[in-house]
């Protein structure tokens, strides 16, 4: 059977717009049929987009940035700071006197700010409750589906210097 | 002869209606393929985007297949 062929051999617009009822509903389910299958074309391109985007994209560079001097930050405080762009907010915490931690401060349930909550060693998000880890950014209660993404820091002499972003 | 052309009508709407409900449950089980596709893919994890398109494409042949089928029942049962 060929692909496209015609379904009858009467006129086209026999058998598009036929006088009999039951031929009309025929009509319409095989319409809509292949608009489901259309439909369903359009679900393989996008999966196929997907893929060719993770194939072809392009790896981030990211740029070496002083972020803050390693005594500027009490212990327990925040400093906020953006990276790599200046629309993306990030939040640097130092957890205790020799460790700093610093993660994107958008929660990634619906791109809220989150914030530091010292007494929990939390990080948290006002809008629906979600909380992470201030270790490692990971997810530890409410709707957000991942961790944090992390920046990476290197201290450079007093300085805490922001080189990359960790996205797990 | 008339009630054997209604019969044969009858069947090719029943496999119509078959094929079709076959049809939605494919296209169901690929919006949640490439929703889930997409989530992972902004989440960082390129790695599921391979076999996820392969299984797109599988069902894609599913649908396509059932239509030629619709196709050709509804022209046999209109001869």
């Amino acid at each position: 059977m060929p692909l496209f062929s015609r379904p009858s051999k009467d006129a086209l617009w026999q058998d598009e717009f036929s006088i009999f009822t039951a031929d009309e509903r025929y009509v319409s389910r095989r319409q809509f049929a292949k608009f489901l299958t259309l439909a369903s074309l359009g679900m393989f391109v996008g999966n196929l987009w997907i893929l060719f985007r993770s194939r072809f994209s392009k790896t981030p560079v990211f740029p070496a940035v002083p972020v803050a001097s390693r005594e500027e930050i009490p212990v327990g405080a925040v400093k906020l700071f953006t990276y790599p762009s200046p629309q993306d907010h990030c939040i640097l915490v130092r957890t205790s006197e020799n460790d700093y931690r610093a993660y994107s401060q958008k929660c990634t349930h619906l791109s809220c700010a989150v914030y530091y909550e010292p007494e929990t060693e939390r990080l948290a998000c006002p809008c629906h409750l979600g909380y992470f880890s201030v270790k490692d950014g990971s997810v530890l209660q409410g709707p957000p589906p991942r961790p944090l993404p992390k920046i990476q820091l290197a201290r450079r002499g007093q300085d805490l210097v922001a080189i990359g972003v960790e996205v797990s | 002869m008339s009630a054997k052309i209604d019969l044969t009508r009858r069947r090719g709407l029943v496999a119509i209606d078959g094929a079709m409900a076959l049809i939605i449950l494919l296209l169901i089980v690929q919006i949640w393929l490439l929703s889930a596709t997409l989530e992972a893919f902004l989440a960082g994890h390129a790695g599921v985007a391979l076999p996820a398109a392969i299984f797109s494409g599988l069902l894609f042949s599913g649908c396509l297949a059932l239509n030629l089928f619709v196709d050709r029942v509804d022209q046999d049962s209109r001869r």
